[in-house]
């Protein structure tokens, strides 16, 4: 928390109004809540299955698959972005094929922040659905069974509800992690205004020129992340089963 | 946070439960003792400064001993021209060891402004030393000891055929340029205004290093960087010159960090705007003071 003290500090709170309304920054913030919640999505819709695999599969190189996809969380964020323009840039060799597929390339476009920020987030999402997943074991699913539940039923039903809870820390963890992504997105998407400079971009560039204006997004940024995690998680989903 | 953890490695661990409770102590008073020590070096700056484990190993031993430690903070586009002349200095001044920190210079002013110790400053442009003079770090007057200019770095070959500053508008050309809150930046929106042609980068990078990584790895055609840059990554980028840039010189300040050693400091100093200092960085294509 003292960091957090230390900015409030050094602020200029009468300042703050003019610098948030500023239109560098109100698009910045914009785009950083837009690519947020599409890379949250994207974590959801893949992290769910993988951490699915990882807690319940019995296969050779499942610690091995594991391992990789919590890579992101040990890899300073400006490798994972070099990593993926020479995977997705126009000479990576997954970027050739989608210029010569679509004739549109993915660096410097909003497309990238929303990879990159998928990239780093979803680990997140992955480990603390594994752990419930690992911890709820499968003997509800097995009982739903015996009763007779199909199970698309068994998985609506019982499966969900358990995760409900891991789910939603994952989610609010994922979302955190996009809102602040910084290293991968400047190396791998660059940063133009309105396209692909999030507020974390914003506040880099500003810091060039104005301090001052720099501490002040530092704070709306802050602010932004606190009233997300706040509305995001309700009271339901932290007391579990209900 | 703690609730679930405990609950769970006790519910799953056979060990008895007071084991994961003191290994969570143990790590939160690891991550205390890590924080207050971030915080008091902070405090007080050792003069081992961020970056200087790049510049090349102490050519003779016992150099602590005789005229100790210089250190310097210069702007990135310096660190070739910079590193071969803090060996030649090193060479002159038996004793004495040069440790550089290559960063941004609004970086290095913003460190300099909370306290970091230093005892030369080396800025790429006059904005960011005024700003170490109004910040009261700096010991009499900077002195210009060179100027640079923009280039446009292009893939080697040029394959695009970029041959002017208005070629960089051409239709189907991904080109990339730096911020205008940094000096490469407010370089190239100079010549914007003084050609009448507006760019549309693709990107606004942070520094110029940035853009010339942005053109080698393939992904941008084009790049306005520092003719110091393109002339230090030949090779990798093709650099083209255009008449324009002439009206966008850069000049690099240097300056006496005040509360350092300030005599060797003013050694240093005019080492760099010396004929030594003058031929070193010519190599790389700076331009002299004007």
């Amino acid at each position: 928390m003292l960091p957090v003290v230390g900015l409030l500090v050094r602020s200029d709170l009468t300042r703050l109004p003019a610098l948030i309304v500023s239109p560098s920054s109100w698009h910045a913030l914009r785009l950083s809540l837009i690519t947020a919640a599409l890379s949250t999505l994207a974590c959801v819709l893949l992290g769910v299955p993988l951490a699915v695999v990882l807690a319940r599969a019995r296969f050779r190189g499942v610690r091995l698959l594991r391992s990789v996809v919590l890579l992101p969380l040990v890899l300073p964020p400006v490798v994972g972005g070099l990593a993926l323009l020479y995977l997705l840039g126009r000479k990576g060799f997954l970027g050739m094929l989608i210029t010569t597929l679509t004739g549109e390339s993915v660096p410097f476009t909003t497309a990238a922040v929303v990879i990159a920020q998928t990239f780093v987030a979803m680990p997140f999402l992955v480990v603390s659905l594994e752990g419930a997943l690992r911890g709820a074991g499968d003997r509800y699913e097995q009982v739903a069974a015996t009763l007779g539940a199909r199970p698309w039923t068994v998985f609506r039903r019982v499966t969900l509800p358990l995760l409900l809870p891991a789910l939603g820390s994952g989610v609010v963890l994922s979302f955190a992690r996009a809102l602040g992504e910084f290293g991968a997105t400047i190396t791998f998407a660059g940063s133009l205004e309105d396209v692909t400079r999030t507020l974390p971009l914003e506040v880099y560039t500003q810091a060039e020129v104005d301090i001052d204006s720099a501490v002040a997004l530092s704070l709306l940024l802050i602010i932004v992340a606190v009233v997300v995690i706040a509305l995001a998680r309700p009271r339901s989903w932290e007391g579990g089963l209900r | 946070m703690k609730k679930p953890a405990f609950r769970g490695s006790g519910w799953r661990s056979p060990r008895p439960g007071a084991k994961p409770r003191m290994s969570q102590l143990a790590l939160a008073v690891a991550a205390v003792a890590l924080f207050a020590g971030a915080c008091s070096s902070s405090d007080e700056p050792s003069t081992q400064s961020g970056g200087s484990s790049f510049t090349a190993p102490a050519p003779k031993g016992g150099d602590d001993a005789g005229g100790g430690t210089l250190t310097v903070f210069a702007a990135a586009s310096l660190t070739e021209s910079f590193t071969a002349l803090g060996k030649a200095f090193e060479a002159q001044h038996p004793g004495v060891t040069v440790k550089f920190s290559f960063a941004g210079s609004s970086g290095l002013v913003q460190q300099l402004t909370n306290g970091a110790k230093a005892d030369v400053f080396a800025s790429a442009d006059q904005a960011n030393m005024d700003k170490a003079v109004q910040g009261g770090v700096i010991d009499g007057q900077p002195a210009v000891f060179a100027t640079n200019k923009l280039a446009i770095a292009v893939a080697p070959g040029n394959p695009k055929g970029i041959k002017s500053f208005a070629d960089l508008n051409k239709a189907g050309l991904t080109v990339v340029t730096c911020a205008p809150q940094v000096p490469c930046g407010s370089a190239t929106k100079k010549v914007e205004q003084s050609t009448g042609v507006t760019l549309k980068p693709k990107s606004e990078e942070q520094d110029v290093k940035q853009v010339l990584n942005k053109v080698q790895s393939g992904d941008a055609d084009a790049g306005l960087v520092y003719v110091t840059d393109a002339t230090s990554a030949a090779g990798k980028v093709d650099k083209v010159d255009f008449p324009e840039a002439s009206g966008a010189i850069n000049d690099y300040p240097i300056a006496v960090v005040k509360g350092g050693q300030g005599a060797l400091a003013k050694q240093f100093d005019d080492f760099v705007l010396g004929t030594e200092g003058k031929t070193e960085l010519s190599k790389v294509g700076f331009g002299p003071a004007q």
